[in-house]
């Protein structure tokens, strides 16, 4: 275990997965399924899981090993819920059967995860959602299947997803709150109606999902009847931090494609669009550095707050920067280049236009948590002013006015 | 909640961060600039909190905000009516009249506790620290607005007699009497000076080394004992020490009441030449110091306002309610937040830059563009945010204001570092 927590112990471990496992020899899957069986999947997981249990920070080393020596990589962009959100939650939450059943598959990519968490009436206020889960046989201990109705919005990936991690509503007759649970739910089941959302892009990146009879059985049920909520704040606070994962190098990003077209384009310039340029430039790099100094805390282990202010410093930076690029480029800049109705699989920024790029970002401060809502958490958690007066807090439920 | 920073992140979505990124591997964009390969070291070592504590303590214990107030109302009335400005008519120097400057609270803090030595090697009498540890003690000291003169000697003179000959006998001593604190040195140009500026011909060297030329805006001259002064001699661009004494320095009402400038003009003064390979060159790594450096002190007095307000909106009431529970007010100190912890990174990069030698040009210039405009807003957040006890002269708030609209122009203004920044990162004006 020592040698594990070592770059030293990590290398050697690469050494011997590759030794016996030719990445130029192997199908891609072949090679990534041995990876994770090597535990250096996710290197800060436990043994058998696809980790060592070493320190977080030894996986950029491996990652670094691996792709030095052309060895394939899981593809992010396709299975990013799955490991920034429900992995960690189903490795603090789930039993082992779950956790054998679920994390190599994700991993690997082979099993795409979704999330269905907001609803047409409960976005910002999460908890207030009204999708219902019911036991069959009347509930308690000796019931059955969750039988699930309702409606999610917002589902990105849900028509890829084999799996998704879902809140529901149990008992509406507490405060809303404490009458979540948490399940995992198979998206090949017949009561799940997958429908495109065409966006103001004009793709359907993301999705609305209808539950209609949904048969959920216990053993898919994540942490105890009732705790869905505080389940869920493993899942959200887990984003946060799988943001230590990435060093950004300078100039990556948004600023990118505004800073080419500036040196290619000299007939764009002017004095104005260049302070602005420079300006946003500056703040980029200044936002960058914000965020490398809490992946280093994080590689330390003493995680600040400051990673809550990160959002908030991208989205606003995001929407700056693609708007400054739209104008930079003028007359081109009143070109879109497709509005025809596509089902990305992700969203590609950089594989679009400057008018796709402004249009897109208009959502980074919408999306998981309005800056709005990121302003209060940083007011009321980091600054320790005082809460918003609220009148859900002590009522259930089912007599909430709505 | 989720808080991907990337912008491929969609509703619900979770997505990977660094997915669509030049990290991920799949988004545009190079790196720029030297060195910009290897991360910056943004964290402070146990040292540095070490460093932190004591100058916090020294400051609580001997320069509480509350009693600067009392000093530099003296100091201003002093410099107004054109005389010494401690009411002790008799002294006769510059460094009688040296307040609100404190030398007791110097000495503790550059002799006693070695700060003024602080960026000097230990072989030349230093402390060998680096401007990792600077930049800790200017947090400190801009958290305090102490009227001390550790950034025009400390930081400014010293780097550049580090920059000259440190070989020649001349340069050591000096430097040697600067780092142990039995001297204090002043750096002779305009506060205003830029980093990259052409050398300034203000001050002219006649072939006998005597200088004659004024410089205006000169921070802590008037604390100083020997004055670095850049003048252009008969063999070009030089760096020379003079004795206070043997120049005029004439303070001025200053908008910062807690870092008082003065003109300094010298007629004929007799001067020692300090030896350099390019007089030019160490006077820009002097000035590039300076405003590196100086980002750390604006993070400093920007944290502390933050504080400040944050604490006092947690105790007033209005409305029935607590103030700072108003969320028109948590979301403008919200983003107040964010602001300061982005300076504290950026101002962390350029400390790294400068104590490393890598990268410096560009982090220094990042960090500066940037910290003047948090500084200034933080200032006048509080004194908003204050009411009407922010607009009075009893409340200390107001010296922060004063030296935060002051540091904007200090070594560079944001527009001059932006500008600077435009060749490093090939983006041209034009």
């Amino acid at each position: 275990m020592t040698s594990n927590a070592t770059p030293e112990g990590v290398r050697a471990r690469v050494r011997e997965l590759l030794a016996a496992h030719d990445p130029a020899a192997l199908e891609p899957l072949d090679f990534l399924r041995a990876r994770f069986d090597a535990g250096l999947a996710w290197v800060h997981f436990p043994e058998g899981l696809g980790g060592l249990g070493a320190p977080r920070a030894l996986q950029a080393v491996v990652d670094a090993e691996l792709a030095a020596a052309g060895a394939p990589d899981n593809d992010p962009r396709r299975i990013g819920i799955g490991l920034g959100m429900a992995a960690p939650t189903i490795l603090r939450y789930g039993t082992e059967e779950q956790k054998h059943r679920f994390l190599r598959p994700l991993w690997t990519g082979e099993e795409v995860w979704c999330q269905l968490f907001s609803e047409p009436g409960a976005g910002s206020d999460l908890a207030g959602l009204r999708t219902r889960a019911v036991r069959e046989d009347g509930g308690g201990d000796g019931g059955g299947d969750w039988i699930v109705d309702g409606q999610k919005v917002w589902t990105s990936s849900a028509h890829n997803a084999r799996w998704a991690i879902l809140i529901a509503r149990t008992d509406p007759d507490v405060p809303k709150h404490q009458g979540i649970t948490y399940f995992v739910c198979d998206m090949t089941d017949p009561g799940v109606e997958v429908r495109p959302l065409r966006q103001i892009t004009g793709e359907a990146e993301f999705n609305e999902v209808f539950l209609t009879g949904v048969r959920i059985p216990d053993a898919h049920r994540l942490g105890a009847v009732g705790e869905g909520w505080r389940v869920a704040q493993t899942t959200l606070m887990n984003e946060r931090v799988a943001i230590g994962g990435s060093a950004l190098p300078r100039e990556g990003g948004m600023i990118a494609p505004v800073a080419a077209a500036w040196r290619e384009r000299p007939g764009l310039r002017t004095p104005e669009l260049h302070d602005r340029l420079l300006t946003l430039w500056v703040e980029a790099e200044v936002a960058r550095l914000g965020a490398e100094r809490v992946r280093q805390q994080l590689a330390v282990g003493a995680p600040g707050p400051e990673g809550s202010g990160l959002k908030l410093a991208f989205a606003r930076l995001n929407q700056q920067i693609s708007g400054l690029e739209v104008e930079l480029l003028g007359e081109e800049g009143l070109r879109y280049g497709d509005w025809t109705m596509v089902r990305p699989q992700t969203v590609d920024f950089y594989g679009r236009d400057a008018g796709y790029r402004y249009l897109r970002a208009k959502g980074n401060s919408i999306e998981g948590g309005t800056s709005e809502v990121l302003r209060n958490i940083v007011a009321e958690r980091v600054l320790g002013l005082p809460a918003e007066p609220r009148i859900d807090k002590d009522v259930a439920w089912k007599d909430l006015p709505r | 909640m989720s808080a991907s920073t990337q912008p491929g992140t969609g509703p619900d979505s979770g997505m990977q961060p660094g997915g669509t990124q030049p990290g991920g591997g799949t988004g545009p964009g190079q790196e720029r600039g030297s060195g910009s390969g290897a991360q910056p070291d943004l964290l402070y070592t146990d040292i540095e909190e070490d460093l932190r504590s004591t100058v916090r303590d020294v400051l609580a214990d001997r320069c509480p905000p509350a009693s600067l107030s009392a000093r530099v109302e003296a100091a201003a009335e002093g410099a107004a009516d054109g005389g010494p400005a401690d009411g002790r008519s008799a002294e006769p120097s510059a460094r009688a009249s040296a307040r609100p400057y404190d030398p007791a609270l110097w000495r503790v803090l550059g002799a006693d506790l070695g700060l003024a030595g602080l960026l000097v090697p230990e072989k030349l009498g230093g402390q060998g620290a680096s401007a990792r540890e600077a930049a800790v003690v200017l947090e400190e000291l801009g958290a305090g607005v102490a009227p001390t003169p550790f950034l025009g000697s400390a930081v400014l003179a010293t780097s550049a007699l580090l920059a000259c000959d440190t070989a020649d006998a001349g340069v050591a001593a000096l430097l040697g009497s600067l780092a142990s604190g039995a001297a204090t040195g002043a750096l002779a140009v305009p506060l205003a000076a830029a980093p990259g500026s052409a050398f300034p011909g203000a001050v002219r060297a006649d072939a006998a080394g005597r200088l004659t030329g004024t410089v205006t805006s000169v921070a802590d001259a008037l604390a100083a004992d020997v004055l670095v002064v850049p003048a252009v001699g008969p063999d070009g661009p030089g760096l020379y020490e003079v004795a206070a004494g043997d120049a005029a320095v004439t303070p001025f009402v200053s908008l910062d009441l807690t870092r008082p400038l003065a003109d300094v003009a010298f007629d004929g003064a007799a001067a020692r030449p300090l030896p350099s390979a390019d007089a030019a060159a160490a006077l820009d790594a002097a000035l590039l110091a300076g405003a590196g450096l100086l980002a750390s002190e604006q993070l400093g007095l920007a944290q502390w306002c933050l504080d400040e307000t944050v604490r006092y909106l947690g105790e007033r009431h209005q409305f029935g309610r607590v103030v700072g529970g108003f969320q028109a007010i948590k979301h403008r100190l919200a983003d107040l937040w964010l602001e300061v912890v982005s300076l504290r990174a950026a101002a962390r990069s350029a400390a790294d830059a400068l104590a490393t030698g890598t990268d410096a040009a560009i982090a220094v210039r990042v960090a500066q563009a940037y910290a003047s405009g948090v500084a200034v807003h933080a200032a006048e957040e509080a004194v908003q945010l204050h009411g009407g006890i922010g607009m009075t002269w009893e409340h200390p708030l107001h010296l922060y204001l004063k030296r935060a609209k002051a540091d904007q122009i200090a070594v560079g203004t944001a527009g001059r570092h932006r500008a600077a920044l435009a060749p490093l990162l090939d983006l041209p004006a034009a």
